[in-house]
């Protein structure tokens, strides 16, 4: 025998409550995991952003279009190696739930500034060609059955009219964590439908994507863009494409916190959870650490006893939390709208701190019922009855 | 040359700041190979007195040395050392591990040895056998009857070969068949295997087995 075979013996004593624990434990690092998930799938359209790519939008609001001659200005300033621009057109596609991102995009270059969007030559080419043109993210190629050659009949909201696209190409993510749920049409399309309706909002994009060789000059590569247009009627805001996507992402900045917040909490309760059950495993066993010490069993005897049973139970019950949470969180993928969550990935580091937080709340939870078995007198012991 | 000798002690707990005076002054010898039967009434500080000799309590006064070790001058960890070597202990409720069997409740105190697994199968073994239980060793505390897990309690407390065997009112908890066989058994520790032992009892009956006797009666001896 060993003390590992004692260790493991009382913590199969109370089966039940030792079962109630471990599952305790399980899932609150399951919902920790998740929360993680969702926090770092929001925040992957930010990380996602590119260090060399700037975005000029109107300086009173992005919501403010911004003429299309400021293409050729933008590109010749020093530092700027091309200029793409694209309008945010959003409309309903079916009905008003299924939203996923529209843009009308500068189908000269656009994918030039967007490697992370592969595609090949000759759909970018058909996009090119054709006015109606759209390549659209394999997820929602996925999610609405569409293949090359489809029509997609869009009910303007922002650019009011009855739009129909074909699906002349397919693009996929180049890594994980692209956005696979973006739909991108010819802006000529857009901007030829605005002459008849409404020549006033004709020739005007959204915003530019400016590709900059060398992200460190960032700065004075934006001060020059804006300085452009100062005292223009539409002066202009540079940023890095990084601050652009945070801007979005802060909107729901309280939301977010919130979770993170709560997903710390978690941490908290795997704490309690096991702190009350060793707490009662240690007061109940008072009697058994005094008879091991008559026997001469030292005070890190008893710490390794108390220790490792409290570290079992967490181990155990965090490998089970982290294993279940992998098929929870593709299992959620699966369910709710691709748009909602583009990528919704368990990250290394999610993992790693669930497991850490479980094995850390195993010791931290050891270490009250440890101490008061270190310190109470034998004699005092064994007068408990138990 | 005797083998322990308590010289002195006082004993006392406090208790919300007052002095509760358990023992006072005593002194004796105790022989190698001596059976001393401690007899007094109850709350007459018997148990205290043995848990000083061993060494899992301090006295507030004087000292106690045990094969010339003087105990009282030992920390804590010391004297935890010094009793896996010297002392085995015979509680009244038995005390064994309700999750572990006959077997590894006398294997226990041997972890804290060097012993290898196969000589810590041999002892076990032995003691099981002297006690009389070679046939329950893979039974668990729950599935002995209360004189048989006394029985694993004396087995676990000589497994060691300590220097002295303390035992308190070990028949306290039994029937009397029960009991009689636990007296004859260490009656046969003492003769045989010449163990010395310290047995505190209230049982006249449970005394008479001892060589020697010394009553206890509020914290005197006499
Ligand atoms: N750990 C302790 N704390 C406080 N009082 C104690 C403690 N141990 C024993 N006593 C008191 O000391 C007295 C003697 O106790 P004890 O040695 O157990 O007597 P006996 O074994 O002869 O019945 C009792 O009054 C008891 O209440
Ligand atoms: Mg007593």
């Amino acid at each position: 025998m060993h003390i590992l075979k004692l260790i493991f013996k009382n913590m199969l004593r109370h089966k039940l409550r030792s079962f109630l624990t471990v599952l305790g434990i399980a899932i609150a690092v399951m919902a920790f995991g998740l929360m993680r998930t969702v926090i770092s799938s929001w925040n992957s359209g930010v990380e996602a952003s590119a260090a060399n790519r700037l975005v000029t939008v109107h300086a009173v609001s992005f919501i403010y279009p911004l003429p299309l001659s400021y293409q050729d200005q933008i590109a010749k300033v020093p530092g700027v190696r091309k200029v793409s621009f694209a309008n945010w057109f959003q409309g309903i596609y079916k009905d008003k739930d299924q939203f996923f991102a529209r843009f009308a995009v500068d189908p000269d270059n656009f994918f030039d500034l967007y490697p992370e969007v592969v595609v090949s030559p000759k759909e970018k080419e058909a996009m090119k060609n054709q006015r109606n043109g759209c390549i659209i993210g394999a997820k929602i190629a996925r999610t609405y059955n569409l293949k090359i050659g489809d029509l997609m009949n869009i009910d303007g909201d922002i650019y009011p009219g009855q739009w129909q696209m074909q699906v002349v190409g397919i693009y996929h993510g180049r890594d994980e964590t692209s956005d696979e749920t973006w739909m991108l049409f010819n802006w000529h399309y857009l901007d030829e439908g605005l002459k008849q309706a409404s020549p006033g909002r004709a020739g005007q994009v959204g915003w530019y994507i400016v590709d900059i060789g060398d992200p460190n000059q960032r700065a004075a590569i934006s001060a020059a863009i804006d300085n452009l247009f100062t005292n223009s009627p539409a002066e202009t805001k540079t940023q890095t494409e990084k601050e652009f996507n945070q801007s979005f992402v802060s909107m729901s900045g309280a939301i977010l916190t919130a979770i993170d917040v709560v997903s710390f909490v978690i941490i908290g309760i795997i704490l309690m959870i096991l702190m009350n059950t060793m707490v009662m495993t240690a007061r109940e066993r008072i009697r058994e650490y005094a008879v091991l010490k008559t026997l001469g069993f030292s005070s890190s005897h008893l710490v390794s006893l108390i220790g490792g049973e409290s570290l079992l139970i967490s181990s155990i019950g965090g490998a089970l939390g982290v294993a279940i949470t992998f098929p929870i969180t593709s299992g959620i993928h699966k369910v709710v709208p691709p748009q909602w969550f583009p990528v919704f990935n368990l990250e290394t580091m999610t993992v790693v701190l669930a497991a850490a937080s479980a094995l850390l709340a195993g010791v931290l939870a050891a270490a009250f019922p440890a101490t008061r078995a270190v310190q109470t007198k034998i004699v005092d012991g064994l007068r408990q009855i138990g | 040359m005797s083998l322990v000798s308590v010289q002195n002690i006082s004993k006392s707990y406090w208790r919300d700041s007052q002095e509760i005076r358990v023992l006072t002054n005593i002194s004796f010898d105790i022989a190698e190979g001596d059976f001393l039967g401690l007899m007094g009434p109850s709350g007459s500080g018997k148990t205290t007195l043995l848990n000083l000799i061993a060494g899992i309590d301090k006295p507030t006064k004087g000292s106690i040395t045990v094969s010339s070790t003087d105990i009282s001058k030992l920390n804590e960890s010391e004297l935890a050392k010094w009793r896996a070597r010297h002392i085995g202990f015979v509680f009244q409720f038995y005390n064994l591990m309700p999750v572990l069997t006959a077997f590894e409740n006398v294997e226990l105190p041997l972890l804290l040895s060097k012993l290898s697994k196969k000589e810590r199968r041999e002892h076990v073994e032995f003691a099981l056998q002297i006690v009389g239980l070679g046939d329950r060793v893979h039974h668990y505390p729950k599935q002995l009857s209360g004189g048989q897990e006394q029985r694993v309690a004396i087995a676990r407390a000589i497994v060691t070969d300590p220097t002295v065997l303390v035992a308190d009112e070990p028949t306290g908890d039994l029937d009397k068949v029960s009991a009689e066989e636990i007296l004859k058994l260490l009656e046969r520790l003492n003769t045989e295997f010449k163990k010395t032992i310290i047995m505190v009892t209230h049982d006249p009956r449970a005394a008479e087995r001892a060589h020697k006797i010394r009553h206890l009666d509020k914290g005197e001896l006499s």
